[in-house]
């Protein structure tokens, strides 16, 4: 085990780039599960089209072909990204498609009586559901966007097959310098953990303050 | 004095069933109005229809002066856009049975919002007008807290306040006391009592409270099947009523009549 802790300086190295691969992910998830899951329920057909092609096409196909795709096929038509953005962008693109599943159902939550005393009080479209409806949606996200996040940290390790060195490719490095292939993985393996404990933490912290003062889910009962 | 709602043969369907058949109607500027009924004879309905929440399948309504339904484009009398109905929507205001305040706010945040939103006041002048409307429903008290931690009648009287902000000329208050426990409702009606007498807002309220409606009202509405069975006085709705399905709808309400 002593050998293995001797490469602690790329272990480190590797933790951040899979902390960075992770967070970027997320963010760029976010987006897309934002404007993928409002996409769903446009009044416009063709918006609507368009989302549920994109959701059934990154939920339909491999994690690990789409990033291969991203970083080795576009680039024959003149699209290059570098391994990090390609993983960023591969992690980003399928775990939005998830994400905009758990926007479109939380939005669809928030109850019929809330668009009509919208409608009332004479808001915009826009402003009833940046104002009105997003707002209750979010606390209703947030517990099903933890488990996302965790599933995306899980997905970066694919992205050391693009030559990204992430945890799990100085994993791969650790083993071939030492001859050890327990003690590396063991390590990574709790490592993984920690941080996916960590982010669990984050996102319980997220959910405490919007839910602050709150009580959406029992509103509307009486 | 003029009137401020007009229905002209109004028809409206939900599928099979017909709620409004050829429904004519006349509401004068600043008149009280109340509709009674039993259940699903369309008083609700005409609420929902003024308020833009449902469409109608005939006839004309209009709303001081110009059609709510339609509007007219070059001489021609179209379905009324969006646009359109923003704009008349600004006379209107409703007050829900559930209450439907937003949940995500607090009380004064529920009454100042649409003004800072919709009404373009500033952050003062809407806090100003929450807080004089907080006073107006005796909720001076409770307005920093959410909504779920307040009783029914005072999320309803929040609710009469958020209405009352944005200047509506014409009010409607849809079984606002249905959803409440009883002994909540008198704290309701008293703030409705109060606004009816002391403002010039036309005001129309769906209501079973028949008490209330008596001393409420310019003018009951007796509805039944989607038509006005019979409209006048408090006094002659109750006392002496002359249709018989008025009197057998009254009946059940035996101790409220005299």
């Amino acid at each position: 085990m002593n050998e293995v802790i001797e490469f602690y300086p790329i272990l480190i190295k590797g933790t951040i780039t899979t902390i960075q691969l992770t967070v970027l992910g997320a963010i760029l998830a976010l987006i897309v599960s934002f404007i993928v899951g409002l996409a769903r329920i446009s009044s416009f057909a063709a918006i609507r089209v368009i989302a549920i092609v994109y959701l059934e096409f990154f939920r339909g196909s491999s994690a690990l072909v789409q990033m291969f795709f991203i970083y080795f096929v576009l680039p024959m038509w003149g699209i290059y990204f570098d391994a990090l953005t390609a993983g960023v962008v591969a992690c980003g693109l399928n775990v939005g498609a998830y994400g905009s599943e758990v926007v479109r159902g939380a939005v669809l939550a928030v109850g019929k009586e809330q668009h009509e005393a919208s409608k009332a009080l004479n808001y915009s479209i826009y402003k009833k559901y940046r104002y009105v409806i997003i707002p209750q949606a979010i606390p209703i996200m947030i517990p099903t966007f933890g488990n996302l996040l965790i599933e995306l940290l899980k997905l970066t390790a694919v992205a050391s097959l693009i030559t990204i060195s992430d945890l799990t490719f100085m994993a791969q490095i650790i083993r071939v310098q030492t001859a050890l292939t327990l003690e590396p993985f063991l390590l990574i393996l709790i490592i993984y953990f920690i941080i996916a404990t960590i982010l669990v933490q984050i996102v319980d912290l997220i959910a405490k303050k919007f839910s602050k003062g709150r009580n959406i889910m029992t509103a509307g009962d009486k | 004095m003029e009137n401020i709602i007009q229905f002209e043969n109004v028809s409206k369907s939900f599928g099979d069933l017909q709620v409004l058949n050829k429904l004519n109607l006349e509401v004068k500027d600043g008149e009280k109005l109340a509709l009674i009924g039993p259940s699903g004879s369309g008083k609700t309905t005409i609420l929902r229809i003024l308020m833009t929440l449902e469409t109608i399948d005939d006839g004309f309504v209009s709303v001081n002066g110009e059609y709510l339904w339609h509007e007219k484009n070059d001489g021609k009398i179209i379905p009324a856009s969006e646009n359109h109905l923003h704009k008349m929507r600004d006379h209107i205001g409703m007050v829900f049975q559930q209450f439907n305040l937003f949940p995500h706010l607090t009380a004064i945040e529920n009454v100042q919002q649409p003004q800072t939103l919709i009404k373009k006041k500033t952050d003062a002048e809407a806090k100003e007008k929450a807080e004089e409307l907080f006073h107006l429903v005796g909720l001076g008290d409770k307005k920093d807290q959410y909504p779920h931690q307040l009783s029914g009648g005072q999320q309803q009287r929040v609710a009469i306040a958020r209405a009352l902000a944005m200047d509506p000329k014409i009010m409607l208050f849809d079984e606002v006391t249905s959803a409440l426990d009883p002994e909540l409702v008198d704290e309701v009606l008293t703030v409705l009592r109060k606004l009816a007498s002391d403002s010039d807002t036309t005001m129309l309220t769906v209501t079973h409270e028949m008490n209330f409606a008596r001393e409420f009202a310019d003018r009951v509405l007796f509805f039944d099947s989607g038509q006005i069975v019979e409209s006048g006085k408090p006094e002659s709705i109750f006392s002496n009523p002359t249709k018989k399905r008025t009197k057998e709808f009254l009946k059940k309400f035996i101790n409220n009549v005299n």
